[in-house]
């Protein structure tokens, strides 16, 4: 049990760093609660795997600090970190049978076997392999095995925390519904942190309470699912979460105004500040409206996908996505839309102004 | 599912039957020709039966060379296996050593058979070889020339000179196979060194090892021109293996027919054991 701060984590694979490409992380700070289910979100490359290998010890950041509890653990190796981790693909002991597999990490630990076979029988009957205990692992199913990695993982009842490197990929998609609701069961039943990296954002959303979104080596928000979608922090977060992406438009910024093609925008940012880099509004394809008066669109393509209706609009600088609900009755070729005010929001160099 | 039955495919297969018939089937069928009877020369043969495969079997000379070619087999097989092992998991997985490694540990597997019995013979050499002048000078007495120990310990040696170095080549292409998360999931399982070799990296490399063996069995059961440039099957007939002892039967007595019948039994000892073995190995795949 334990809370993980990272500080000013950054991490390179490289000897020599030249330039900002050169670094796969770069200056993380972050603090992880003790008992939360995190989700690590983001596309692939952008330094998950490399965030996750270095909390749990297999990495050793280049610069920066890992400390659980607050106590500094960065030059500990994993066994010295006490954390599990579950890997992308299955790992297991081919020569072992099931049993064996579940009970290596707490033989390792010099258990009693007393101990080992009430905790290996109880994991088994949580994962649904107890009757399977006695066959040989090589011999199960992708699926079969990831459980049985999970099983290793999840045995182990006094880790700091453990860690999932986006453990479903090789799952057939309705079990992987089933093992998702049933690692969540099981971090309401046992409490402990979790962290878990995946790129696909169902997964994200269902499983934590907080995601951390990342994006080229940055943590670019963290917040639960709600907050990731009403409030964007950063044009990425905008993009990757929610389907279709945010609308990010480029406006100008005009006497603390929005204006967006030479109309003003209502918002309901404070903007202080007077001149600014380069700014771009953005506004969810779910909080727009067709209207009367407004910004002067075209339609190009209306696509239905069964509950909702996704419209492509074209305007001047550029296209603009709306969702709306299947039974709105889109207009002829030539309408006028406007932006739910308390969704819209203004970004400068892609983050957001409060 | 209906398939077209088409039977013309056959004919693809005419060459490769006709290769596989006159380098392989021909010649043997000679052999088993040559086992039943006997022959002057001439091509006149006299029908003999199983004679010469009864007096093979029975006699002292085949039992002798037998069991110097098991021993020799077996002590090259427990030295080389375990020892290729050991060298490949030393050898460096990235970086410039690594074509360094690969280039040396290949270098005795190109050398000519018969290059490398004549440079052991000549290292070896009590007066003026390398080894030879070298373990006499620190007190040794050694002449593989005269002393049957000398002679097995000298051809034991060149062929584990010759030969680890294709176990170490299998073994690091099959260490290298295994994915990282392996070594990753076993640091977090906290397994002990040993344990990674016994759990992981033996099992990963179970099928690399199994064509070790099987070739480094063959090989060395039917080795011929290193021993014979080396010792010539002696001090007396110490060293002479199976195959040294055949030539010796077929070319310098001219013993047709019990050459062939040992030749045959000889191919029929291979044969049983790669066929015993490998199912042995593979009993547990595929389940």
């Amino acid at each position: 049990m334990a809370k993980i701060t990272l500080k000013n984590l950054s991490h390179s694979y490289l000897e020599n760093q030249n330039n900002d490409s050169d670094w796969a992380l770069k200056n993380i700070n972050i603090d992880w609660k003790d008992g939360g289910a995190y989700a690590l979100l983001g596309p692939s490359g952008c330094g998950k795997t490399t965030l996750l290998n270095i909390i749990s010890g297999l990495l050793t950041p280049t610069n920066g600090e890992v400390l659980f509890n607050d106590e500094d653990v960065t030059k500990l190796n994993p066994v010295e970190r006490d954390i599990a981790q579950i890997f992308q693909f299955p790992v297991i002991y081919d020569t072992m049978t099931v049993y064996d597999n579940l009970a290596f990490p707490l033989k390792n630990r010099n258990l009693s076997d007393v101990e080992i076979d009430t905790k290996v029988k109880e994991i088994a009957e949580m994962l649904e392999l107890t009757l399977t205990l006695k066959n040989r692992a090589s011999g199960l199913t992708a699926d079969g095995k990831q459980k049985i990695s999970l099983g290793r993982g999840l045995v182990r009842s006094d880790v700091n925390v453990i860690m999932f490197d986006e453990p479903l990929t090789v799952i057939d998609p309705h079990l992987k519904w089933v093992l998702r609701s049933k690692l969540k069961e099981l971090h309401q039943k046992i409490n402990r942190t979790m962290i878990y990296v995946t790129h696909d954002q169902t997964e994200a959303l269902t499983f934590a309470d907080q995601v951390v979104v990342m994006h080229e080596g940055q943590i670019v928000q963290t917040g639960t699912p709600v907050e990731l979608f009403e409030k964007p922090k950063h044009t990425f977060v905008g993009h990757f979460i929610g389907s279709p992406g945010m609308n990010i438009l480029p406006c100008k910024i005009e006497n603390g105004k929005i204006n967006f093609e030479g109309r003003t925008i209502q918002s309901n940012t404070n903007i202080k500040k007077a001149s600014f880099k380069k700014t771009q509004v953005g506004i969810r394809p779910e909080f727009i409206e067709f209207s009367e008066e407004g910004i002067p669109v075209k339609i190009r393509r209306v696509s239905n996908t069964g509950r909702h209706k996704i419209i492509d609009v074209e305007c001047e600088s550029g296209n603009i996505k709306i969702l709306s609900n299947a039974a709105t009755k889109v207009p002829s070729e030539s309408v006028k839309i406007i932006f739910n005010q308390k969704y819209t929001y203004v970004y400068e160099d892609n983050w957001i102004i409060e | 599912m209906n398939k077209t039955i088409n039977q013309k495919a056959w004919y693809f297969v005419i060459p490769v039957f006709v290769l596989v018939a006159f380098n392989a089937a021909v010649p043997l069928m000679t052999v088993v020709n040559y086992s039943f009877q006997e022959t002057f020369g001439n091509n006149v043969f006299a029908w003999e039966g199983t004679r010469w495969f009864k007096q093979i079997l029975l006699s002292e000379r085949f039992h002798g060379a037998l069991g110097r070619q098991v021993a020799f087999t077996f002590i090259i097989l427990l030295i080389q296996i375990p020892l290729g092992i050991a060298i490949a998991l030393t050898m460096p997985k990235k970086g410039w050593g690594v074509p360094i490694c690969l280039i040396l540990m290949s270098m005795p597997l190109l050398i000519p058979w018969n290059v490398v019995g004549a440079m052991w013979n000549i290292f070896a050499l009590p007066d003026i070889g390398f080894l030879g002048y070298t373990l006499n000078a620190i007190g040794f007495d050694y002449n593989f020339t005269q002393q049957p120990g000398d002679a097995w310990f000298t051809t034991i040696l060149m062929d584990v000179w010759h030969w680890t170095s294709l176990v170490v080549l299998l073994s690091y292409a099959g260490l290298n196979s295994i994915q990282p998360a392996y070594y990753q999931a076993a640091e977090i399982d906290g397994a002990s060194r040993w344990a990674v070799f016994r759990y992981i990296e033996l099992p990963k490399m179970k099928k690399v090892l199994t064509l070790a063996i099987l070739l480094r069995f063959m090989d060395s059961f039917m080795i011929y021109t290193e021993p014979f440039v080396l010792t010539g099957g002696g001090p007396g007939n110490t060293t002479a293996f199976l195959s040294i002892d055949l030539v010796k039967m077929a070319l310098g007595q001219f013993d047709l027919g019990p050459a062939a019948a040992m030749s045959l039994i000889y191919f029929f000892i291979v044969l049983l054991v790669c066929w015993v073995f490998y199912n042995l190995m593979m009993k547990n795949e595929g389940q």
